[in-house]
């Protein structure tokens, strides 16, 4: 992850500007366990008028072995996505994370290989799914829901990588009948960083115990983020928690991705 | 990396994360710290502007070391304080006893030096009959417990007060048990107040080497690190040889950026500037200095450009308070002389990755430390290269990747670059869901077993996109 701050502010790009066409890279994760995510970026794109290309061929960024240590197996899968997204439209991603593999690390792991400029050629146009709602198109939400409550878990790639807390409050915001509610150690990592979670799997263990000790104490009806690695560990983690019956209402207490939740706040 | 090391490794993590008292001692520290660091901070763009700044002088200095090194050594020699190179832990070890045998010393105090635990400097001058005196309270403490530092700003920091108490009451003959803070550092004092004065040498470790003006910056707050180097006839300043900087200009950045990343302090109760042995006409200071520049592995990360910002660092120990993984294994799970995300990348280099690589493993590269570090090293970029170094085959001669694992790489590998493939494999995960094993390994020891949808998002769109080229065609 570059400590760097982000320079190439996506704020500075005129907010007029709306492309006809975007890239869907759905990401592995929500492929396979939050398609429903995926496809609710389809929908609030569609509504926003824009067409949605998701290229079948895409599978994943390559962060797994790229965090790994295995930079010649994540340039492998890299080099494979890099020619389906050749035209010169928006990539919008669904996660911070591998939003943050494509931004910042494409560039560092094709440097010095042939595929080097196409590289950072779409690292310039890939966009985290909410700093794109935000930041160039300006959209306007209308809740349809009944009042609620959340905490908000921003993954690490959220808050230092994409730097898309911001967008991300804006968004929910817009919604008139929801509250979002602050939780303690909110910088804090929720304990997934992939591999991480099964190489170190106890500490990993500890931190997703006390980040949902933490979203739960804010006595919200449930948490949202952007990034499916969490959710994938925190409701794993709430899930055991809970089981095997569920007696009251707290135990319900699961996370659902932004652009979920958002779809289904304002579907007419 | 040995199986056997990672195996130490993981028990460690283990008691550490069992330890409800170490978890609350550190956790309440690190919030303590960390709120300290934030409060001295509080304009997040002025904050900026000071790293940037501190960033680009460390980067300047590493830029020229070998000629700053050369510097500071004709400087400090032509004021008087002797240089010597040591370029492993030994033979600074050597150095160091061949200065006290030179002065007959039986009694060496220190002050606080993470280089002294680096060379294991106590362990060795005990074997010669040398007795090391841990002069810093925390230092003191760890070494009355027979202990090894847990942080390396405060050394102590895992034990509460109840624990030092105990310590003091068994350890420290005629000591009543008191949790009286201040009467706790009362006692400590007094023991090292009488050995100031008994003591041969004073040992200490560097902040800054000036190479401009040959001045050694020390910066403390017990007021021990001026004793230690005022009150022993021979001083002995002990180094590794990245803390050198250009010029005396240099130093107030670094100082504001040291002390109040560390300890939440505008500046140190002590500021010493040591620049000369005592000189004809003057009442005190000691008779000799001298000053060890270590190398120990240093030499090597300078020859790598990325491995090079490692040298940047300025041992604030803001990276470890910010790092959600020391703060809950705390620093003697890490098994090493530095620990925290600086020790992570720090040690492979200095003991090797088959030993320490190892350390990078905890980490979920969640960037807290980056964000902290107040010279901007890139900390996660650094753990996923000691990641990178310990898999490539030609660094490492033992075998770091199980047989699981890498046929687990091999499947990801091929699956992930053959999207027919994929999309075969995902197809059947999603309608064969009863099959999947209600357990997978160590993720559902404490998560339940992640459940694929019942349509991937590659068969979701393919409908949806088929639906609206006919609605179009309608």
């Amino acid at each position: 992850m570059s400590t760097e701050r982000r320079t190439d502010n996506a704020a500075a790009r005129p907010t007029q500007y709306k492309p006809r066409q975007v890239y869907l890279f759905g990401t592995c994760l929500v492929d396979v366990f939050y398609p429903e995510a995926g496809m609710s970026v389809v929908h609030l794109l569609e509504r926003e008028g824009i067409q949605v290309i998701y290229p079948q061929d895409q599978t994943c960024c390559g962060q797994p072995a790229y965090n790994s240590g295995l930079p010649e197996a994540a340039r492998a899968v890299a080099s494979a996505q890099l020619a389906l997204f050749s035209d010169p439209w928006p990539v919008i991603v669904p996660s911070a994370s591998c939003a943050g593999m494509f931004r910042h690390h494409y560039p560092r792991l094709f440097k010095g290989h042939a595929q080097e400029h196409a590289a950072t050629e779409l690292a310039s146009r890939v966009y985290e799914f909410a700093e794109f709602l935000v930041d160039v198109l300006d959209i306007r939400l209308q809740d349809t829901g009944a009042p609620t409550s959340l905490a908000l878990h921003h993954s690490c790639s959220a808050q230092r990588e994409m730097e898309v807390t911001h967008p991300t409050e804006q968004l929910l915001k817009q919604l008139e009948q929801v509250t979002v509610l602050k939780h303690e150690y909110a910088h804090e990592c929720c304990g997934f960083g992939g591999t991480f979670a099964v190489k170190s799997d106890e500490i990993s263990a500890a931190m997703a115990a006390d980040k949902c000790v933490h979203l739960q104490a804010t006595g919200a009806e449930a948490f949202i983020t952007g990034d499916c690695g969490c959710l994938l560990n925190l409701n794993g983690t709430l899930d055991k928690q809970s089981a095997p019956k569920v007696t009251h209402p707290s135990e319900r207490f699961r996370g659902t991705h932004l652009a979920t939740f958002l779809w289904q706040r304002t579907r007419k | 990396m040995s199986q056997d090391s990672r195996d130490r490794f993981k028990v460690r993590i283990h008691e550490a994360l069992g330890d409800t008292e170490l978890r609350q001692n550190f956790r309440g520290a690190m919030d303590f710290l960390t709120g300290k660091r934030a409060a001295m901070f509080p304009d997040a763009d002025a904050l900026e502007k000071l790293r940037t700044q501190g960033a680009s002088i460390r980067k300047r200095a590493l830029a020229k070391l070998p000629d700053l090194l050369e510097q500071l050594e004709n400087r400090c020699t032509s004021q008087g304080i002797r240089v010597h190179w040591a370029e492993t832990a030994d033979e600074a070890n050597r150095i160091i006893l061949g200065i006290a045998q030179q002065r007959k010393a039986r009694l060496m105090v220190k002050g606080k030096s993470m280089v002294s635990e680096e060379i294991d400097l106590n362990h060795f001058m005990a074997l010669q009959g040398i007795r090391c005196l841990e002069s810093d309270m925390g230092e003191y403490i760890v070494q009355l417990a027979e202990e090894t530092p847990s942080h390396i700003i405060m050394p102590a920091i895992h034990k509460n007060t109840a624990q030092i108490a105990r310590l003091f009451h068994e350890r420290i003959p005629a000591t009543d048990y008191t949790e009286d803070v201040d009467a706790l550092i009362g006692i400590g004092r007094k023991v090292l107040r009488e050995n100031f004065a008994s003591a041969d040498i004073g040992l200490s470790g560097v902040n800054f080497a000036i190479a401009e003006t040959g001045t050694l910056c020390l910066v403390e707050n017990e007021g021990n690190g001026r004793m230690c180097t005022t009150v022993p006839p021979v001083h002995i300043a002990l180094t590794g040889i990245e803390k050198v900087i250009e010029k005396l200009d240099d130093l107030p950045p670094l100082l504001t950026l040291l002390t109040r990343s560390a300890t939440g302090q505008a500046i140190t109760t002590y500021v010493n500037m040591i620049s000369a042995p005592r000189q004809p006409g003057e009442k005190d200071g000691p008779e000799e200095v001298h000053l060890i520049l270590l190398d120990n592995g240093r030499s090597g990360m300078f020859a790598d450009a990325e491995l090079k910002e490692t040298l940047a660092c300025i041992r604030c120990g803001a990276c470890m308070n910010h790092c959600p993984v020391y703060t809950r294994i705390g620093g003697h799970a890490y098994g090493s002389t530095y620990p925290g995300p600086i020790g992570q990348v720090l040690m492979p280099r200095l003991n090797g990755l088959d030993k320490d690589g190892n350390l990078a493993d905890a980490c979920s590269l969640n960037g807290a430390c980056g964000e902290a570090c107040p010279v901007k090293i890139p900390l996660p970029d650094l753990i996923r290269r000691v990641r990178t170094d310990r898999l490539a085959p030609r660094t490492t001669s033992t075998r770091t990747q199980s047989w699981l694992e890498k046929q687990l790489w091999r499947a990801w590998l091929y699956l992930y670059q053959h999207p027919p493939a994929y999309r075969k494999l995902t197809w059947l995960g999603a309608r064969t869901q009863a099959l999947i094993p209600k357990r997978l390994g160590l993720w559902t020891k404490t998560r339940s077993v992640p459940l694929p949808a019942a349509e991937t998002l590659h068969e979701q769109m393919r409908q949806h996109q088929l639906r609206r080229r006919e609605s179009r065609s309608e």
